[in-house]
């Protein structure tokens, strides 16, 4: 039982990465390195160093940025799920924050904000903070009305009925917001650091990019993508630990 | 048949009383739910609330249990006005209401948390709650592993755990099936005859109703109105599985039944 799940993510990454490594090989494209080029030079980086470097300053907006959107996500979210007059205030922010067109809008950012740290942070909680809010506020609104109504029965107060009730129920889906919204956010960080000042990770991309060193660059793109499964991964583990019971869903529908 | 004359066919009320609503009208905009509702629960007895869909008994319900605000009139709890959920009320919820994200154990001890009792002596008083509904065993499983039946068990032990006077059941049986039901029913009975609480028991099932109730309300949809009140005495003393075929018994089920049909579309 324990080792099937495992045996078929080791499964499906072989598919891919062997796709990768055909796809490589024939070559599709000029530009396209093959997998096992890509990890000689992801092994390189990470040998001299200079991976952990573009980390150090990638992670400032991204971290900053994903810190931002959840704490602050999360309580607007619940905010606008327990109140008609804000849900009627800021829903539409972030509506429109959701579909707007991010990269067309970087110049205003910018030109708002300069090209430092700030933009960047904008940038990740641009992206980020919509589906954490949207989906918290969703949840909370639609919490089963039964249990609420038990809470009540039982004397419980309005914080009981926040912290006990309102927050556990909405957690799956909170949970799932987090996901799609960090997620975004890591799209974000590298979307600002190709758009706005190149560095980090982002300089990685664009200065292998212009010397041609493909193999560099999806190095590169493959380490932030491994980054954020990871991070996904511990992010389900919290849940699983928070609320056990959760995930089978609600025993009275 | 006026409610005035309803109370006086009935037979004789016990003087100790233990919740009364006076003349509750509930109205939803323009709609009528309930008109001058007007009706005593016993003390130590269980009072059925029986009628048609539509008839307003679990909004009569809720009223009592200080979940809805009525439109006019006032409910009483031990000579008491009802102003909001009390402790001296328990509520047993039809699709249970039951957290999914607890185990058994925090499911039943809920009440008490809510009521700020500390955590080993609630537990203590949960297990033994648990243990009592017959759910010896499964005080750390989920309720996503539990039966309706046993669900159901563990919204029982959390409403007795309590040590509420009054305990409030909107149709508790219903989402369960039959052989759980009438074991349920069986249940009920002793549980009336040892716990001396006050019950009132919300159900569309005139067998049901009959089986279980000391006193049975009748009411009526459009506006909602009680139209009778029955006292079934003569096989309460008798042993469960002998009261299905007791004569009275049947003519009750026939006699409400005959009231009842031509409200049933």
């Amino acid at each position: 039982m324990v080792y099937r799940p495992l045996f078929l993510k080791l499964l499906s990454a072989l598919i891919l990465f062997g796709a990768w490594e055909i796809a490589g090989r024939i070559p599709v494209s000029y530009a396209f390195p093959t997998f096992l080029d890509s990890v000689a030079a992801l092994w390189r980086m990470i040998i001299d160093g200079s991976l952990f470097v573009a980390y150090a300053e990638t992670l400032k907006p991204l971290v900053t940025g994903v810190a931002i959107s959840t704490v602050l996500g999360i309580a607007l979210g619940i905010w606008i799920g327990l109140s008609r007059v804000f849900d009627w205030l800021f829903s539409p922010i972030f509506v429109v924050m959701q579909s707007a067109p991010l990269a067309a809008l970087i110049p205003l950012l910018v030109m708002a904000y300069g090209i430092g740290l700030t933009s960047k942070v904008f940038v990740v909680c641009i992206m980020a903070m919509p589906v954490i809010v949207l989906n918290t506020a969703g949840a909370v609104r639609h919490t089963p009305e039964n249990i609420k109504a038990m809470c009540r029965s039982f004397m419980g107060t309005r914080i009981d009925m926040l912290f006990k009730i309102i927050i556990p129920a909405a957690s799956p889906l909170i949970f799932s917001g987090l996901r799609l919204g960090i997620s975004a956010g890591f799209i974000g960080a590298i979307l600002s650091e190709l758009k706005i000042t190149p560095t980090g990770v982002g300089d990685i991309i664009t200065f292998s990019r212009s010397i041609a060193d493909y193999p560099s660059m999806y190095a590169a793109i493959f380490s932030i993508i491994v980054l954020a499964v990871l991070f996904l991964n511990l992010l389900e583990r919290t849940e699983k630990h928070l609320f056990k019971g959760n995930d089978r869903g609600y025993v009275s529908d | 048949m006026s409610q005035i004359e309803a109370f006086k066919h009935a037979q004789p009320v016990p003087d100790d009383i233990a919740v009364s609503t006076r003349n509750i009208c509930k109205t939803y905009g323009s709609v009528e739910a309930l008109k001058d509702m007007t009706l005593e629960f016993p003390r130590g007895q269980l009072t059925s609330l029986l009628g048609p869909s539509g008839c307003g008994k679990t909004t009569l319900l809720k009223i009592i249990a200080g979940l809805l605000p009525p439109t006019s009139g006032e409910v009483t709890v031990n000579g008491k006005p009802v102003t909001g959920p009390g402790p001296d009320r328990a509520f047993v919820f039809q699709d249970f209401a039951l957290l999914p994200w607890a185990s058994v154990l925090r499911n039943v001890a809920f009440g008490l948390e809510l009521r700020g009792v500390a955590r080993s002596e609630r537990e203590d008083i949960a297990a033994r709650y648990i243990r009592e509904v017959g759910l010896g065993g499964f005080e750390q499983a989920y309720p996503h592993e539990l039966s309706g039946g046993m669900r159901q068990r563990v919204g029982l032990a959390r409403a007795l755990s309590v040590d509420a006077q009054v305990l409030l059941m909107d149709e508790p049986f219903s989402a369960v099936d039959e052989q759980t039901r009438r074991k349920f029913q069986e249940d009920l009975l002793s549980l009336v005859q040892n716990e001396n609480k006050t019950f009132i028991f919300v159900t569309h099932s005139i067998e049901e109703a009959v089986y279980v109730s000391d006193q049975i309300a009748i009411l009526l949809p459009r506006p909602s109105r009680v139209s009778e009140i029955i006292r079934p005495t003569g096989f309460r003393q008798k042993s469960a599985d002998s009261i299905r075929r007791d004569p009275e018994y049947l003519d009750i089920v026939d006699d409400i039944w005959a009231s009842l049909r031509s409200y049933v579309e």
